[in-house]
């Protein structure tokens, strides 16, 4: 009995929703809040994909960091914990514009969401301009593998700077090698997270142009969720990848 | 052959197919590249499919004939190499990965569950794109030189010593990837989000569970697999150190990552024919599926597990003896699932009106066969008979068994059993019946013997053998010729129905799935009306109720 009651109800909500029919209802779903539903449970499904994604880097990092520790300490010293911090405030900061962005968007105001978007936007930009600056120290020391990968600043950590202001004694050869090994996994990771950034900020330009148009300020608003959380993942990712990377070896 | 049957025809002379469905809808070939109907995508991916499918076939043709006799005559080694890798790296990514779910569940997901269309109609369409253009980049590949790793591309040989097309078979079984990524995602929403009112998880068809389980594990494995070949590729052309001994890294680490996905892959390939078998054995012995909720279980169960068994492919490169153990333990594990599918099956044969029509016959090959194969996944799995067997030719058995015997058996039982969906018409019975048996026979020519020759310990990936070999050679060369027969002639005579065959009608097999319960082919929004699933799966005397209704119906408006 009560399955056939439920069995009404369910009919009867697919009668109502056959009336009223928003025009970016997409053929095959039946309502707005099905249709809404089911793009955004993709939408956590494909983060999902992502954190497998992501993971295999993570699981090459927690191994090799535990066979070659001295090395990924040293590694680690070298890197640049004020640029790491402001970035990861700039990160932070551009989840808060975007999450504004959400609530204009469902709020339907349009101008909110444009600035919104627009400083997420700038932010985002923000970010990639400071990891090209920290990239480019990495350059100018030879800490990029593969490209004339130089070790002196573990084999000799008193002619280094960063190196020597974090107290580092000098590996032996063998582990001043596996530093190359610290350095393929930083830019691995660091690399694949900017590239995530840029793809982010791409979608964002494309959606600046159309909330300009209003287009998500009358209600549909899936695609500007959808993408937060795609911005909050990716934000997510590189709080982690800065407590792992930067801060792990300082005390 | 019984002279029972329970297909029930359309009288011929006044039948006709319907005016209006997904196929006569619109015309022209932008139509089908350009749609997001996702029966007209199940049809481009059935084309796409058999075309690799036949690519990969002749790659094994050439295989046999080499292995014809113990010396390297065909061909130099080198290209042996190539043709073996093209072969797996065809046969696994663009055919049996994507072979069931992109065709059949592509086509029969919304509609068993009572739905319009997949849940992302316009990403199905670009997994299909991406699986094109992972496809031709393959081919490719093969056209200028091929690449010679193994499909497993393991380093550091893929990395440090060939020189051949690693980069681009990598990025083309990365694209490929993201189909199957996208494909499985869709699946899942669609599951979750589309059904029919009344169509409770429990009343789901067993094919959909299937289908939900194999999707689990595309969506969870796949990334894996993309970064492993990242990893690679970066390997290859920078020299990252992270699989090079030389610098501190650890090939090892490649497999782990490359056997994860890859062995809940072979859920991936075997979960939907799985999902087909269900559905045929329940339709021709005319009862619901014995113990449904276990079936159901046993492919969650089947998906979970898998993600904890892929080092028993790595038992002999070098993990701990901790490991090993721990291992064969699991692998043992999931075992304990697929056998429960097998009894379950069996149980609902038991007292059954059983009919042997060709799905029937294809899916009693299946349970044969698969079971044969899963066994021999046992010996395998036990860390003692795997050093012996391994990298032999009793490997190369198991998982031809299990992949050609159980997943390709399933396919084309599938195909048959829903042709007359698909296409409105149905194939002929007689021709269909031989091709079945020919498939069997010519498979058990094909791979029986090369379980001996594994036991006996001829290697595999070899292209010359010892002379004493030759005569179990000999025989899985000439099975594999009338395994060839097997495999074109349902090409042959399911083309030949699409004009000539009998006008199937709504429901030839008087099934109970909602698919049978609309018009052949289908409309493309699937159902007239929006249908409403008020009886449990399986349930055929709703369905004779059903029939019972329509024709006092029928009657009363004709008197």
């Amino acid at each position: 009995m009560p399955d056939n009651h439920n069995l009404a109800n369910a009919a009867n909500a697919v009668h109502c929703a056959e009336q009223e029919h928003p025009s970016y209802l997409r053929h095959h779903f039946n309502t707005a809040a099905q249709q809404a539903d089911a793009s955004s449970f993709a939408m956590w499904l494909f983060l999902l994909t992502e954190v497998m994604f992501f993971g295999g880097l993570f699981t090459a990092y927690l191994v090799y960091r535990n066979w070659y520790y001295l090395a990924f300490v040293s590694g680690s010293h070298q890197l640049n914990v004020v640029w790491g911090t402001t970035n990861t405030l700039v990160l932070i900061l551009s989840s808060f514009t975007m999450a504004m962005g959400v609530w204009c968007a469902e709020t339907r105001r349009r101008r909110g969401l444009v600035l919104c978007l627009t400083l997420t936007f700038i932010l985002g930009l923000g970010f990639l301009g400071i990891k090209t600056v920290e990239y480019k120290e990495k350059i100018e020391k030879h800490h990029v593998p593969g490209f004339h990968y130089s070790m002196q600043s573990f084999l000799d950590p008193e002619h280094d700077e960063a190196a020597k202001a974090a107290g580092d004694k000098p590996l032996t050869l063998d582990m001043a090698r596996k530093t190359e090994l610290y350095f393929s996994l930083y830019f691995l990771m660091t690399g694949m997270h900017a590239l995530h950034m840029i793809i982010g900020i791409g979608i964002l330009g494309f959606m600046i142009f159309r909330a300009r148009a209003g287009a998500y300020t009358s209600g549909h608003v899936t695609f500007v969720e959808n993408f937060g959380l795609y911005w909050h993942f990716v934000d997510i990712v590189w709080i982690y990848l800065f407590a792992l990377l930067y801060l792990i070896s300082r005390h | 052959m019984s002279t029972n049957t329970i297909v029930s025809l359309p009288d011929q002379t006044t039948a006709r197919i319907p005016k209006d469905n997904y196929i006569s809808r619109e015309n022209g070939l932008l139509s089908w590249l350009l749609t997001s109907d996702h029966k007209r995508i199940a049809i481009l991916y059935l084309i796409s499919l058999s075309f690799f499918f036949f690519i990969g076939g002749a790659l094994a043709g050439l295989i046999r004939l080499e292995l014809l006799t113990p010396q390297t005559d065909l061909m130099a080694t080198d290209t042996y190499n190539k043709v073996f890798t093209m072969h797996g790296v065809i046969m696994v990514f663009f055919f049996l990965v994507p072979s069931v779910p992109a065709t059949l569940g592509n086509f029969l997901i919304p509609m068993m569950i009572g739905a319009k269309d997949l849940a992302l109609p316009k990403v199905n369409l670009l997994s299909w794109y991406l699986y094109m253009a992972g496809g031709l980049l393959a081919l490719y590949t093969m056209a200028v030189g091929g690449v010679d790793t193994g499909w497993t591309f393991t380093t550091p040989l893929s990395t440090h010593y060939v020189n051949t097309n690693v980069l681009t078979t990598g990025l083309a079984v990365f694209v490929a990837g993201f189909s199957s990524i996208l494909t499985g995602l869709n699946f899942i929403v669609t599951i979750h989000k589309m059904r029919a009112p009344g169509m409770t998880w429990f009343r789901l068809p067993l094919f959909i569970w299937a289908h939900y389980a194999a999707s689990i594990l595309m969506v969870l494995a796949t990334p894996v697999v993309a970064i492993a070949i990242v990893l690679v590729a970066l390997e290859r052309t920078i020299g990252i150190g992270v699989f090079d001994p030389t610098k501190g890294g650890d090939p090892l680490l490649f497999q782990h990552l490359f056997w994860f996905y890859s062995h809940p892959a072979v859920y991936i390939m075997i979960l939907p024919g799985m999902g087909v078998i269900s559905e045929v054995i329940s339709t021709f012995s005319r009862k619901r599926v014995f113990g449904y909720t276990a079936v159901a279980f046993s492919s969650v169960a089947i998906a979970v597990f898998g993600f904890f068994v892929w080092a028993h492919h790595m038992f002999i490169m070098g993990i701990s003896n901790y490991a090993v153990l721990i291992f064969s333990l699991l692998t043992m594990l999931v075992a304990v699932p697929s056998a429960i599918k097998i009894f379950n099956w069996t149980f609902t044969l038991y007292k059954g009106s059983i009919t042997f029509e060709t799905p029937m016959l294809y899916a009693f090959g299946f349970m044969g066969l698969f079971t044969i194969g899963g066994m021999t996944g046992v010996f395998l799995g036990s860390s003692g008979t795997d050093i012996h067997l391994t990298e032999t030719y009793f490997i190369v058995a198991h998982f031809h068994f299990v992949m050609v015997g159980g997943m390709l058996m399933a396919f084309l039982s599938g195909i048959h059993f829903w042709w007359p969906k698909i296409t409105g018409r149905m194939y002929p019975e007689k021709l269909s019946q031989l091709a079945a048996m020919v498939t069997f026979i010519g498979f058990n020519f094909t791979f029986f013997p090369q379980f001996i020759l594994g036991t006996l310990g001829m290697p595999r990936r070899y292209a010359s053998y010892p002379p004493e070999f030759q005569i179990l050679n000999v025989f899985s060369t000439a099975g594999a010729t009338i395994l060839g027969v097997g495999y074109l002639l349902p090409v042959l005579y399911l083309v030949w129905s699409l004009r000539y065959g009998a006008i199937a009608g709504n429901n030839p097999w008087q099934a109970t799935g909602l698919e049978w319960q609309t018009q052949s082919p289908p409309l493309t929004e699937n159902f007239a009306v929006m249908p409403v699933m008020d009886h449990e799966a399986y349930d055929y005397e709703w369905l004779e109720g059903q029939q019972q209704t329509q024709k006092e119906t029928e009657a009363t408006s004709a008197g």
